[in-house]
């Protein structure tokens, strides 16, 4: 066992901590949130020059090598910025399907410009008739010709409104589930975009008989696959968790010593002493589960599904939990969106909404308790 | 011993339903059950029909045009308009300052401003916290300096609610700065539209303009408009606060979204069932109906105790504290119900009079922002911590 970091995996952490000191300061956050959704962002170039876009590919596909631990430093740093760059949604998620599942030429033409920040990606494979669930949609492909028509809705598609196209999941005829690419601008595709209450850019799809050509689909059997991909943005989001739970731990911490009531600072008094120390085990626990499910990634799927399962449904709840006491102790200042940590309190309970809630993977842990023993 | 309803309540319980089925507006009945926000002219609207009906002040004594209703009529008719989607009566005029004028106030003061509370002639907001003095309320600095007949008074109030739509606030100001902290308190109304006093609005990390900042800048008050004697104001304040706290356990609020939750989650599939079968999920369901039904019972004991007339003392803090846990575990619950479909935001439709094309969108589209928007329960009104101090002390004199 080693829990420490590599002299690489230090210099990559501080160096993300400086950039988005630097340049994701809120009122910096707030402009970026405003840009139209077609206006590329800076800070995704400084992404590319940092190797980042690279980072989490194997090197077959031109990509740096990165581990799950790697991944999960970037996405700790994001979090305690509360970064708005879909570097999961836009860049992690539909290149590691395409890592997986595309041929060369799918991988040359949209997997290459993806790692040299040329455009950005989206996975839709969300429906919510569906749930959480991504093996139990609808959204149909038929063969059509030499090529395929799509029917169907995807919603909380992250990042669809800057993607150049869409990797979108369907049922086929026999049941078993395909991934195609869809263009952003293919004929029969429609959005509705909006922001997320915790300010992610989504959309919901409709794809009303669009038609794509057979160099369009990734896969006509894609479930392990897509189970794989779907595995490592958990540890993602884990990891994304624990950076804004750090963050809004340290701002109340400060809070609680600068704010004065009843003639002291509200440090002071043992109730709420207890409550941060609560806050405190809650975001190392969870802290224990990020690494978990950041170093289980390699191993066999059922084994890797059901840690990563325990770790999301852990963090969902340590999350909350610290969200809801951030903005307790802070009183009504926490209520304010003026005041920063309501930002973080925000993200940390919608955590929970992406890629499958507490109860969606506590079912899953609460069927294989048994073999798991 | 009995907890059934007699034949009257039950009947009471038949007129508020009939009145509510006939006499609620459908548009505000809408947006109240999509969760959205409600403008000034909306409010005014259903307490004018309210009043009309004798209703609006529900808690006020007959004398002074009050139904006349015991707690458990009160009970019956809360959880009533909730049920049916009426929206919550502003509490700054009929429920707080009303009290304290006809408790403290002078007959002049009652007779001017309580038939303008009655008719909502008159929209008032709260002026207690600062920013420096929130839990530590006494610590407050607002000064109000004696000036012949008037008060000058200049300092910050902060977190007024709906102050957006006031035309009067009731203010706790300072008159003594050397008395001992509480004792150089006074009670003050002021007028809104008095030169001097500035309000700026604080969004809430809901989207919501609800919370408002109050800048007063040497604003002349009457001293006419002082309730009670000069220094009296923190006993008013008190007084006020306790009352504040009784209809804070929100049960008719907590019995509809109960119901809302279980329909929701009967409706929603998780792996192609129900959610609510799903085990994680209904155990917390369960736990809350418990809670429910404990607090119900709760609730009614303790105003019963008061029925005398005086106000529940201490054992209110208990119905907030648990009133505002059970109301927030709902709203969590809701918002996780709703799963994926919690995550979209239209502030525009939940505050504005933005429409949305969608129905599907529309129905879910609160849930989260109301989650939020109910972690002010535990803060707001003395937050849950102070009020677990003052049972600590009061009743069990730890
Ligand atoms: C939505 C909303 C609406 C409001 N509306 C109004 C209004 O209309 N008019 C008005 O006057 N005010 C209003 N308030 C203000 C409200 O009453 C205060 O927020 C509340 O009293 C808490 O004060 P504070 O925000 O300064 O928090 P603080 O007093 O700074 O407290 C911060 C945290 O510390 C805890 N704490 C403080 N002291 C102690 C202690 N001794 N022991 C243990 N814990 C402690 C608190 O419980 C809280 O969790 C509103 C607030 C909100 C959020």
């Amino acid at each position: 066992m080693d829990f420490s970091l590599t002299d690489e995996q230090r210099m990559l952490a501080d160096t993300l901590d400086r950039l988005i000191a630097d340049r994701v300061a809120p009122e910096q956050r707030r402009a970026m949130l405003e840009a139209p959704a077609d206006e590329p962002l800076a800070l995704w170039q400084t992404f590319a020059e940092l190797g980042l876009l690279h980072m989490p590919f194997a090197e077959e596909v031109g990509g740096l090598g990165g581990e799950g631990t790697d991944l999960m430093l970037i996405m700790q740093a994001l979090g305690r910025g509360l970064v708005p760059a879909p570097y999961l949604a836009g860049l992690v998620l539909p290149g590691d399907l395409l890592a997986r599942l595309g041929d060369a030429g799918q991988q040359a033409r949209w997997l290459t410009p993806l790692l040299e920040g040329e455009h950005q990606l989206a996975l839709a494979w969300q429906e919510n008739d569906a749930r959480y669930d991504a093996h139990g949609i609808t959204t149909a492909a038929r063969q059509d010709g030499d090529g395929w028509r799509l029917d169907g809705n995807k919603q909380l598609v992250l990042n669809a409104a800057s993607a150049a196209a869409l990797l979108v999941t369907a049922r086929l005829d026999d049941g078993r589930l395909g991934l195609f690419v869809v263009p952003a601008d293919a004929p029969g595709l429609s959005r509705r975009d909006y922001r997320t209450i915790d300010d992610q850019s989504a959309s919901d799809l409709t794809l009303d008989a669009v038609s794509l050509s057979d160099a369009s689909c990734l896969g006509l059997d894609v479930a392990q696959a897509l189970d794989a991909t779907l595995a490592l943005g958990r540890a993602a989001l884990c990891a994304e968790a624990v950076g804004a739970m750090e963050v809004a731990c340290e701002q109340t911490l400060d809070y609680l010593k600068e704010r004065q009531q009843f003639g002291t600072s509200l440090s002071a008094f043992q109730s709420l002493q207890h409550r941060m120390v609560d806050m405190h085990l809650h975001l190392e626990q969870a802290r224990s589960m990020a690494i978990l499910a950041a170093t289980s990634l390699t191993l066999p799927d059922a084994e890797r599904d059901y840690r990563l399962a325990a770790a999301k449904a852990y963090c969902g709840e340590a999350a909350r939990f610290v969200a809801e006491q951030a903005i307790q102790l802070h009183g009504g200042m926490g209520m304010s969106e003026e005041c920063y940590v309501s930002h973080y309190a925000k993200h940390l309970v919608m955590f929970d909404h992406y890629l499958g809630d507490v109860d969606h993977h506590l079912d899953h842990v609460s069927d294989h308790l048994v073999d798991a023993a | 011993m009995n907890l059934t309803y007699s034949a009257e309540e039950q009947a009471f319980r038949q007129d508020v339903r009939d009145f509510l089925a006939t006499s609620l507006p459908d548009d505000i009945r809408e947006r109240v059950r999509l969760g959205r926000r409600l403008s000034a002219d909306d409010h005014v609207r259903w307490q004018n029909i309210l009043s009309e009906r004798g209703w609006l002040a529900a808690n006020w004594p007959e004398a002074h045009g009050g139904p006349g209703w015991g707690p458990v009529q009160r009970h019956i008719f809360d959880e009533e308009c909730a049920a049916a989607h009426a929206p919550t009566v502003v509490p700054f005029g009929v429920n707080m300052v009303a009290p304290v004028i006809m408790k403290f106030g002078s007959e002049a003061q009652q007779r001017h401003y309580l038939p303008r509370i009655l008719a909502n002639r008159d929209w008032w907001c709260q002026g207690y916290s600062e920013p420096g003095a929130g839990s530590d309320l006494a610590s407050l600095k607002t000064r109000a300096v004696r000036d012949g007949d008037h008060y000058v008074v200049t300092g910050q109030k902060t977190w007024t609610t709906l102050g957006q739509h006031a035309n009067m606030m009731f203010c706790l100001v300072r008159t003594d700065p050397d008395a001992r902290k509480q004792a150089g308190i006074s009670f003050l109304l002021i007028d809104m539209a008095s030169p001097g006093i500035t309000i700026r609005p604080i969004i809430t990390l809901d989207g919501a303009h609800e919370v408002n900042e109050v800048f007063l800048d040497e604003v002349r008050v009457p001293v006419a408009n002082r309730i009670g004697e000069e220094g009296q104001g923190w006993t008013c304040a008190k007084f006020l606060l306790t009352h504040e706290r009784t209809g804070i356990a929100g049960l008719g609020h907590a019995k509809q979204a109960l119901r809302h939750l279980k329909s929701l989650a009967t409706r929603v599939p998780h792996r192609g069932r129900p959610l609510l079968e799903l085990a994680s999920f209904r155990q917390r369901v369960v736990k809350a109906e418990l809670e429910l039904m404990a607090l119900e019972v709760t609730n009614l004991r303790v105003i019963a105790a008061a029925q005398d007339g005086s106000v529940p003392g201490a054992e209110s803090s208990l119905l907030k504290v648990r009133g505002s846990e059970l109301r927030q575990e709902l709203s969590e619950l809701t918002r996780r119900a709703l799963g994926p479909a919690a995550l979209p935001f239209f502030p525009d439709f939940l505050h504005g009079d933005g429409e949305l094309d969608d129905p599907t969108l529309a129905e879910s589209a609160a849930g989260a922002a109301q989650y939020f928007n109910r972690r002010k329960l535990s803060i707001y009104g003395g937050a849950n911590e102070i009020q677990k101090s003052i049972v600590a002390k009061t009743i069990l004199g730890m």
